[in-house]
């Protein structure tokens, strides 16, 4: 297992370099300099060469690239040109609702798609089987941000059982914060429980076929208790990867739900980000979601190998 | 010749219809869309105008065939590029099984896989401008490793069996073998996979242009009528119910013919089924 980790260790550590570089690169080869992009085409000449100060652009590449990455591991990512305030700042009050959000969503879709993989399964060729995978089919055709339009349009237009966007703040107390979320959670939640419930479905249909079921069948347990007492517990292994992986989807989904219901979360961030130029804020956010998602990838293959022994061996969950 | 599975008929009607509508988009369509007619804006639909008129009074049955062409074209574009690229080098990776280069390829693919692609899609089209150009080069990067992967997986299965062996002894190096031997026989593979990356590439398009970062006015497309509409949805719902329609029945119809199509070509995946 020490091995295992040690080497899952090392492919995080070697991730996070390339994502920087990657990132760093796409920001350095934008046409011009970034100095002269962030400003546009009437900035003063001497406005420019102060914000190339600023920014540090008058050093080498390699001087900038690490200070930019050294300045990460302590948490200084920079003072975004726009608001005049450090980006770490921006992104912790900001990470208050993207974070919420997407494990809100995370939750739904576990919750809603464990329940109907296991029922699709269970009435395998049944109508319920099938009505569920019809419906699954139609979930993950839905783009989310449509989705999100429509929940609007009954729930908060003609409804008016929520509000059509904003968020009131966690000061405003924990129900009207959830409240606030608990549209965009749905709207993200949708297309992945319905990839989940499928995984679901197929897992424990394969488990159901095994030897050690059927032994449990000619014991005397109904199907309903092999189901609960043995498939189950096994079945959902390959379930639990594919949540650990939705995180990642469910937080580069929020950046356009957020946009949807006028969430400021950091979605919302990156694209002001854009639209003012400010590449400071939008490459520290960036690199922060590129983290967060490769350290929950890492987390998962930890948590995959702890419960299945067999994956440790070998080296990788391939 | 075994039957076709029903949704695979179903499926390529449902992609048939778009695809047609894109193409005869080019020759007519019902309404010019680049004319303003304040005074026909928001109409609900009518016999005149079937899907109803949008803010400005264009026809919007007229908008999601002209847009239709460039969800279409990026989503074409970028399977492509995951093919020419990924391909070949899958095929590489398998040929050279355990050497430097196949463990290059294939971390170099988990590394890709590990980035939330969406963002990456967001920071290009940020930095180098919003185009349906740079959607297309966001989208297709992030096929590559899939189509690498895929064939990889294939190619490495068929690389044990006899008859490569015997185009082996034979003879025959591993670049004739991978293009004469085992190309052919992960073409299904690819077909199936292909779909998929087609259902994904419009929905990566409609999601960037919805952010404002696919195609530029006045191209329409159907993420941005969709973004144009949201203002207006309890005014005139019908603005953001068509083009949304539009994207899942496209998106619907790839699906059920990818997976058509794979039961039609591994039989053995029907057990799951």
């Amino acid at each position: 297992m020490a091995r295992y980790f040690l080497t899952r260790l090392g492919s995080l550590a070697l991730s996070l370099i390339v994502a920087s570089l990657v990132i760093f690169a796409v920001i350095e080869v934008i046409p011009g300099d970034p100095a002269s992009f962030m400003l546009g085409l009437n900035a003063a000449p001497e406005t420019v060469a102060a914000l190339r100060a600023e920014l540090g652009l008058d050093g080498s590449l390699t001087a900038r690239y690490l200070s930019w990455v050294g300045g990460l591991f302590v948490g200084d990512f920079g003072t975004s040109y726009t608001y005049r305030v450090p980006v770490a700042e921006l992104v912790g009050a900001r990470l208050w609702v993207s974070l919420p959000l997407t494990l809100y969503a995370l939750l739904l879709s576990t919750l809603i798609a464990i329940p109907v993989g296991v029922i699709a399964a269970a009435r395998r060729g049944g109508p319920a089987d099938y009505g569920i995978m019809g419906a699954t089919q139609l979930g993950i055709a839905i783009p989310n941000f449509w989705f999100a339009m429509l929940l609007v349009l009954v729930f908060a237009i003609s409804l008016r059982w929520f509000s059509a966007g904003g968020f009131p703040g966690w000061e405003a107390g924990l129900w009207p914060g959830i409240k606030a979320l608990t549209l965009p959670a749905v709207a993200l939640a949708l297309p992945q429980a319905s990839i989940l419930a499928r995984v679901m479905r197929s897992s424990l249909i394969e488990t159901l076929g095994q030897d050690y079921i059927r032994t449990a069948r000619a014991k005397g347990l109904s199907q309903r208790q092999a189901i609960v007492r043995h498939a189950l517990r096994n079945a959902l292994i390959p379930v639990m990867t594919i949540i650990g992986l939705q995180f990642s989807f469910l937080l580069a989904g929020a950046i356009i739900i957020e946009n949807v219901f006028f969430l400021p979360g950091l979605g919302r961030l990156i694209f002001q980000g854009i639209t003012q130029r400010d590449l400071v804020v939008v490459e520290s956010v960036v690199m922060l979601l590129v983290f967060a998602v490769i350290l929950v990838t890492f987390l998962v293959d930890i948590a995959y190998a702890a419960i299945d022994p067999r994956l440790r061996r070998g080296g990788g969950a391939r | 010749m075994r039957r076709l599975p029903g949704q695979l008929w179903l499926g390529a009607a449902v992609t048939a219809v778009f695809v047609a509508a894109a193409l005869l988009s080019f020759l007519w369509v019902p309404y010019a869309i680049d004319g303003i007619a304040i005074a026909n804006r928001l109409k609900p639909p009518t016999m005149a105008h079937w899907l109803g008129t949008d803010q400005f009074g264009r026809d919007i049955l007229s908008m999601l065939m002209v847009g239709a062409r460039v969800s279409i074209a990026v989503a074409v574009v970028a399977v492509g590029i995951g093919i020419l690229l990924g391909v070949p080098l899958g095929l590489w990776a398998a040929a050279h099984r355990g050497a430097w280069l196949d463990e290059l390829i294939m971390r170099g693919n988990d590394l890709i896989f590990a980035f939330p692609s969406l963002v990456i899609a967001i920071l290009i089209t940020a930095v180098f401008g919003p185009s349906a150009f740079n959607a297309i080069l966001a989208i297709g990067i992030f096929n590559i490793p899939v189509f690498a992967r895929v064939t990889r997986g294939g190619a490495l299965s068929l690389w044990t069996l006899d008859y490569v062996l015997a185009a082996r002894v034979a003879g025959k190096g591993r670049l004739r073998i991978s293009v004469e031997h085992i190309l052919p026989n992960v073409a299904n593979l690819l077909i199936v996979q292909g779909t998929i990356q087609f259902s994904l590439g419009i929905l990566a398009e409609a999601g960037l242009s919805y952010v404002g970062l696919g195609a530029q006015p006045p191209t329409p497309s159907w993420g941005r009528m969709l973004a144009e509409s949201q203002t207006l949805i309890s005014l005139a719902p019908h603005i953001a119910i068509f083009p949304g329609l539009a994207i899942v029945l496209t998106v619907l119809g790839l699906n059920l013919m990818g997976d058509g199509l794979r039961d039609h070509l591994d039989p053995r995946l029907r057990r799951l089924r």
